[in-house]
């Protein structure tokens, strides 16, 4: 069956929903919630082919990913978290200015023979050797930790999961340095946690993502190539 | 494979039961490790990049496990359980399935579950005579599987290591090229670095403390780093000790001390990884290299001599066989000798059979000190593939 409307999820509370709603308000398109406020379905005005889904963000790069939405906003450090081959599967069709969060590499700040990537490694060769196991990361990003870390040649590690006070893990023994989002530096700082000089290891914000595995007929690419320059041309404007 | 005849699963079994029972008669135990395991163990030895290629899961104790990657590490748990103090002499070998993560964009060929055959030898003091034996070993199973039209390639990672032994250089920059050794791109990098500019691992720390530090005395340099920790405000904490933060400093400013690399040493290391020729050329190759660059690594050349005629007498003939220095890059665990067999009837990169040295897992995994140990896999499908081109002309 081809799909005749086209699909669109946008994150389900907090925040990003608001930004959502208020960025698509400022592009054209008036979104309301199909029953009230808690409902999780909903429309823009005058488009009835497209159905709004309110999903949690870290779903929608689920869904992206297996194409059950065409359409999703969600960030893109989400994103590339939940997906191997990222680029195969999903397009950033467009950064959209809001949820701004950088995954960071972060330190005690007291390790000053630790300064940028390239010290972690023989760091953590010594601390092998002194402590008979491997240097502890604590982060929920398993996958971007594992694929920066890689391209960066840090290797002699362990990953610690850690859903919730990442930055307090180092200070209570738990991990030995951290990888996590921030968007001041504050809470790190409040934590003596120091960023690595070449440690951002993704500038991450809101982005609207185009499943590549969804069903696309001609008429719904249009109508996600029409909603892509809407973006760019309230960008245009809003920049005058 | 998706999924298999039954008269294909018979025909690998066939094979494995044909491999087990020559090591069998080789006189190893035939033992059959669980098919999950702790996560752990195989990420301390083999690190995160495992998670990529290993189904990991949690289970509702949240007890990190896996399915077996391999059964090299499970066999080794095996031993250890039975001699927890590692010193007896050990033969043990195995025939069954792994498991290895495939992305949905592989080639079908890539299967979630392969089967494996191998062959470990623990504890055996005379490491030559337990690299000939294993190889000897496993040539004779594959070739009783039925296939004598494969190549020998081997390797020695022992040579690196004596190389850089032989070069006088300081044990930080040993450690580091040994274990940057594993990635080609980062080791050329290492050793462009020591040659130009070793000062460069000093980039960034504050000049003052630096100009302090003496690597020759360390406790003195503790007290300025203390010194200037608190001068800055800056708490110290964490599971890193402080002792432990000025040696990082320390071998920074010894770097800033010292000088580079000489160059002849960088071209020895870069001339003998580029090495790829017969096994008994290769020692002629290699020694004119060490006296060029004045270096002496006649006791590792004898060590590798003796390993070849060892090999020799098992009746393998050692000079088709190709060496190469690079060989082993890419199995961060083998310490010394390497081997692989391959055949023209596969896809590159995919040997029919592989195997080394690998003194270091035992005391990953728990033993008290680094344990002898040399052992030998055979990929069963890739056997049958290999197999099956001889007897249906073609079809796989």
């Amino acid at each position: 069956m081809t799909a005749t409307r086209l699909t669109l999820a946008l994150p389900s509370k907090g925040r990003l929903m608001e930004d959502c709603v208020e960025n698509f308000a400022r592009a054209g398109y008036s979104i309301s919630k199909a029953h009230s406020m808690r409902g999780y379905r909903g429309m823009i005005e005058g488009r009835p082919e497209i159905d709004v889904n309110f999903v949690s963000a870290s779903e929608i790069a689920q869904l992206l990913r297996q194409g059950d939405v065409h359409l999703g906003i969600t960030g893109e450090d989400l994103m590339r978290e939940s997906t191997t081959e990222v680029d195969a599967r999903v397009s950033f069709l467009r950064k959209l200015g809001f949820g701004h969060a950088d995954v960071v590499v972060a330190v005690p700040a007291c390790w000053l023979d630790v300064r940028c990537l390239a010290d972690l490694e023989p760091m953590a060769m010594r601390f092998r050797r002194q402590h008979g196991h491997r240097i502890r990361v604590a982060t929920k990003y398993l996958n971007l930790t594992r694929l920066y870390f890689a391209r960066a040649g840090v290797t002699s590690y362990r990953i610690v999961e850690s859903l919730g006070a990442t930055e307090g893990t180092p200070a209570a023994a738990l991990a030995e340095l951290i990888v996590d989002i921030t968007s001041t530096g504050a809470t790190l700082k409040a934590n003596g946690l120091k960023i690595l000089d070449d440690g951002v290891l993704l500038k991450s914000e809101a982005n609207l993502i185009a499943s590549k595995s969804a069903a696309w007929t001609s008429e719904l690419e249009a109508i996600a190539a029409e909603i892509t320059a809407s973006f760019a041309q309230r960008e245009a404007r809003e920049k005058d | 494979m998706i999924a298999e005849s039954t008269p294909q699963f018979d025909v690998i079994e066939t094979h494995g039961k044909t491999l087990s029972a020559v090591f069998s008669a080789a006189g190893a135990e035939l033992v059959a490790p669980s098919i999950i395991q702790p996560a752990g163990l195989f990420l301390d030895v083999v690190g995160e990049s495992l998670r990529g290629r290993t189904y990991v899961f949690t289970d509702p104790d949240g007890l990190e496990l896996c399915l077996r990657p391999d059964l090299t590490v499970p066999t080794c748990r095996i031993y250890l359980e039975r001699d927890p103090e590692a010193r007896s002499e050990q033969r043990f070998c195995y025939s069954g399935p792994v498991f290895r993560y495939q992305p949905q964009d592989a080639p079908r060929t890539n299967a979630r579950e392969t089967r494996q055959a191998g062959f470990e030898v623990f504890g055996v003091a005379d490491l030559a005579a337990a690299d000939a034996e294993v190889l000897a070993v496993t040539i004779k199973a594959v070739r009783a599987a039925g296939l004598d039209d494969f190549q020998l390639r081997i390797g020695d990672i022992g040579l690196l290591h004596a190389i850089l032994d032989a070069q006088n250089m300081p044990a930080r920059w040993h450690r580091r090229l040994t274990h940057q050794f594993w990635r080609a791109e980062a080791f050329h990098d290492e050793l462009q670095r020591l040659v130009s500019w070793p000062a460069a691992s000093a980039r960034g720390i504050d000049p003052v403390l630096l100009a302090r530090l003496d690597p020759e005395r360390p406790e003195a340099a503790e007290a300025h780093v203390a010194e200037f920790l608190a001068a800055n405000d800056i708490d110290l904490f964490g599971t890193r000790r402080l002792d432990e933060i000025t040696a990082g400093l320390l071998e920074a400013a010894a770097d800033t001390r010292s000088g580079p690399l000489p160059v002849a040493h960088a071209q020895l290391i870069e001339g003998y990884l580029a090495i790829n020729e017969m096994p008994r050329r290769a020692i002629d190759i290699l020694e004119k290299l060490a006296a060029t660059a004045g270096c002496d690594i006649a006791p590792a050349i004898d060590r590798y001599r003796r390993r070849l005629d060892l090999i020799a007498g098992h009746g393998i003939d050692i000079d088709s066989a190709v060496f190469s220095a690079e060989f082993g890059r890419q199995f961060e665990y083998y310490t010394g000798f390497v081997f692989e067999m391959t055949s023209t009837k596969l896809p590159e990169k995919s040997p029919v059979a592989g195997g080394g040295r690998y003194d270091g897992l035992l005391r990953a995994a728990g033993a008290p000190r680094d344990v002898p140990a040399v052992g030998a896999a055979v990929y069963t499908e890739r056997l049958r593939a290999a197999l099956a081109d001889y007897t249906t002309g073609g079809r796989p």
